[in-house]
């Protein structure tokens, strides 16, 4: 079984879809020629042509707008954004348009579209280049919304996406694309949205986290190894939750904890404490914690290991819901 | 580079005008007036809600959609009632949108639902004219927007896009001198809005909105043009908005009553092309009452299936909002089920 890393799992998915469907595009900035400023694409091009990986004009609305009326006209777009942080303009597309064609049509119009979308910090880029803004995408109805943290799950949920009669957002996390490798099957195969991983299992506390912070998260428990047993559930998908895994989970532990690299306020975590008091209430032997990015805008990088969540800040969250 | 304004009604080029078209053109927008005379009553009546009436654009809607072939995309704004009858979709299910119901389509028609945000809609256009070409197919899509609509970033993408891609869609822009309340002089300082299409490389073309006969041939020339593989218009139709932005909107407010009564008594849409095939013999003036009676006799008909329709209940909120429905909105639909009579 090939071993590869999170954008190679990436970049050999998007090659067999476009082998195996003629109605898939991709399409985005620089996804063309130049492979993608990630190099997410790298090689289609040469081997599809331009007419499959389309290079576009420079305009984020435009390309999910397209992509919005190349889903209905029966193609499968994938979408790519550069950054979230450039996802902004395309925003009225996915919150007027793609998440309620279907819901205003009573069905008669679906979008199948997948937009890709690194997101996240962590690797010294300008400013606007690592924002985590997925609580306006989770807060969209009508979007799925998903993010991987491993190769193989980068796989099957990419192909999850593309199967999914309605539109998905696809987050990748920047920081994880080149972090590890793992062994990726080489058929295809389905990681089912809406179903969450236990990354890690433990016994004193659950962290609820996805993306880029299951490797902090996956570090910090190593390092409290001995001391504190740490569950680390991954979400996977952000709509919909998983809401029996984090149940689950945290009616074993009776402590929780949701790490996010978001700002804390109206954040994903937010919504995942409550829903933590909505099914595991009476095992709680702490209240439910959250370490997330302060509410400032994403600073310049200079700032930037002061803003994300660290393993002290984590361990120091962790020992705090343990002293209740 | 000059942008002369197609006219086809009270030229010479009417004499070879074919007589057959200019009376099914007739018959439609006949039937638009009577349902827009129609709704705003009912509006009235609080037997629908806030309704976008046509009156005075009746030439620019059904002109441009009776280019079309049934196979064509037809991506709507929310004034396109005419446009949306005469590619199919029936005269209900445009009363059931302004009663709240779901979006003015039919399973039968390829139209996209009426978009309410501004110029959004065009890209959709440009994407499903992409998909036609990529699928082999020789579908063109023809998109309806405003003159406030060309002010958009989406308009500009559009275009830009479609410009690019060299799609088969044809931008068909209703330049009724008003948005809301803001004249088409504030939108831009462009002399026209035709003259746009300059910039992205593609045609332009402007034409009198309220000559059915002219709007038909300029849409009918684009639509050539784009099935031939020969890439995007741009369409200014010079028309005018003789009512209300909507039933919520009270022009007296901000438009001059005189530049209003010279459109009603000279330009409107109707008398011209009435004038047009009484002077022909094709019709008296008795026949073009008989045409408009049957016309209201088609809305009554509208009316009362669409009222026949039974009330909505609480699942219809949430059915189509996923192809299969997480199990949260399950929770959140029982709950408002519990507590809704016969739901």
């Amino acid at each position: 079984m090939p071993e590869m890393n999170l954008i190679q799992a990436v970049t050999s998915t998007l090659d067999a879809m476009l082998a195996s469907d003629e109605r898939v595009v991709v399409l985005g900035e620089d996804v063309g020629k130049n492979g993608g400023v990630f190099r997410a694409t790298d090689g289609l091009f040469d081997k599809y042509g331009g007419d499959r990986v389309m290079d576009t004009p420079l305009a984020e609305s435009g390309i999910i707008g397209t992509s919005i009326g190349m889903a209905i006209g029966g193609l499968r777009p994938i979408a790519e954004i550069q950054f979230m942080g450039f996802l902004y303009p395309g925003l009225d597309q996915l919150i007027s348009h793609a998440g309620r064609m279907a819901a205003r049509s009573s069905g008669q119009v679906r979008v199948p579209l997948v937009v890709r979308v690194p997101f996240g910090g962590g690797i010294r880029a300008p400013e606007q280049h690592a924002d985590s803004a997925e609580a306006y995408l989770v807060h969209t109805p009508g979007l799925k919304v998903v993010v991987p943290s491993t190769p193989y799950d980068a796989k099957g949920l990419l192909y999850a996406a593309l199967q999914d009669p309605d539109p998905v957002v696809f987050m990748e996390p920047i920081r994880l694309y080149r972090m590890g490798r793992q062994e990726v099957p080489p058929d295809a195969y389905v990681v089912p949205i809406g179903s969450a991983r236990v990354a890690r299992e433990g016994t004193d506390v659950t962290v609820v986290t996805w993306g880029n912070m299951v490797a902090l998260a996956e570090k910090t428990a190593e390092a409290l190894k001995g001391e504190v047993s740490v569950e680390i559930l991954d979400l996977r998908s952000l709509f919909p939750l998983d809401r029996e895994a984090i149940w689950r989970s945290v009616n074993k532990t009776g402590r929780a904890l949701v790490l996010q690299e978001a700002p804390l306020t109206a954040g994903l975590a937010g919504e995942i404490s409550a829903l933590i008091q909505d099914g595991a209430f009476w095992s709680l032997q702490a209240p439910v914690a959250r370490v997330a990015g302060p509410d400032v805008p994403y600073p310049p990088y200079a700032w930037e290991d002061m803003y994300l969540p660290t393993p002290e800040r984590l361990q120091a969250a962790i020992r705090r819901t343990l002293e209740d | 580079m000059d942008w002369p304004l197609v006219q086809v009604l009270g030229t010479k080029r009417d004499k070879k005008a074919d007589v057959e078209l200019a009376t099914a053109l007739y018959r439609d927008m006949i039937l638009l007036r009577s349902f827009d005379e129609r709704a705003i009553n009912l509006q009235r009546q609080g037997r629908i809600g806030t309704f976008a009436p046509s009156l005075g654009q009746e030439a620019s809607e059904i002109g441009s959609a009776h280019a079309l072939r049934r196979s064509d995309w037809m991506v709507p704004s929310y004034r396109d009632h005419g446009a949306l009858f005469v590619h199919g979709v029936p005269l209900e299910n445009v009363l059931l949108f302004a009663m709240g119901r779901a979006a003015s389509l039919s399973s039968a028609v390829k139209a996209l639902p009426t978009a309410i945000p501004i110029a959004t809609q065009l890209l959709h256009a440009v994407g499903v004219a992409i998909a036609s070409r990529r699928l082999g197919q020789e579908d063109v899509a023809l998109t309806y927007f405003g003159d406030g609509a060309t002010s958009e970033g989406d308009f500009h993408e559009a275009l830009n896009f479609a410009g690019v891609y060299k799609a088969p869609v044809i931008f068909f822009c209703q330049n009724n001198g008003w948005a809301i309340s803001v004249p088409r002089a504030h939108q831009t300082a462009s002399e026209t809005l035709a003259q746009k299409a300059l910039a992205y490389g593609v045609e332009g073309a402007r034409v009198d909105g309220n000559d059915a006969l002219a709007v038909h041939q300029v849409v009918s020339e684009a639509v050539a043009r784009a099935r031939a593989g020969e890439g995007p218009t741009l369409v200014e139709a010079v028309t005018y908005r003789m009512g209300p932005h909507t039933t919520s909107d009270d022009p007296s407010r901000y438009r001059p009553d005189d530049e209003y009564l010279d459109w009603k008594t000279h330009r409107d849409p109707l008398l011209k092309l009435g004038g047009f095939l009484l002077e022909r013999g094709v019709a008296s003036e008795a026949l073009l009452n008989t045409w408009a009676e049957e016309a209201r006799a088609r809305v009554q008909a509208g009316v009362d299936a669409a009222e026949a329709v039974p009330m909505v209940r609480p699942r219809g909120m949430f059915e189509h909002v996923y192809d299969e429905m997480p199990s949260v909105l399950h929770e959140e639909l029982q709950a408002i089920e519990e507590v809704t009579p016969d739901a």
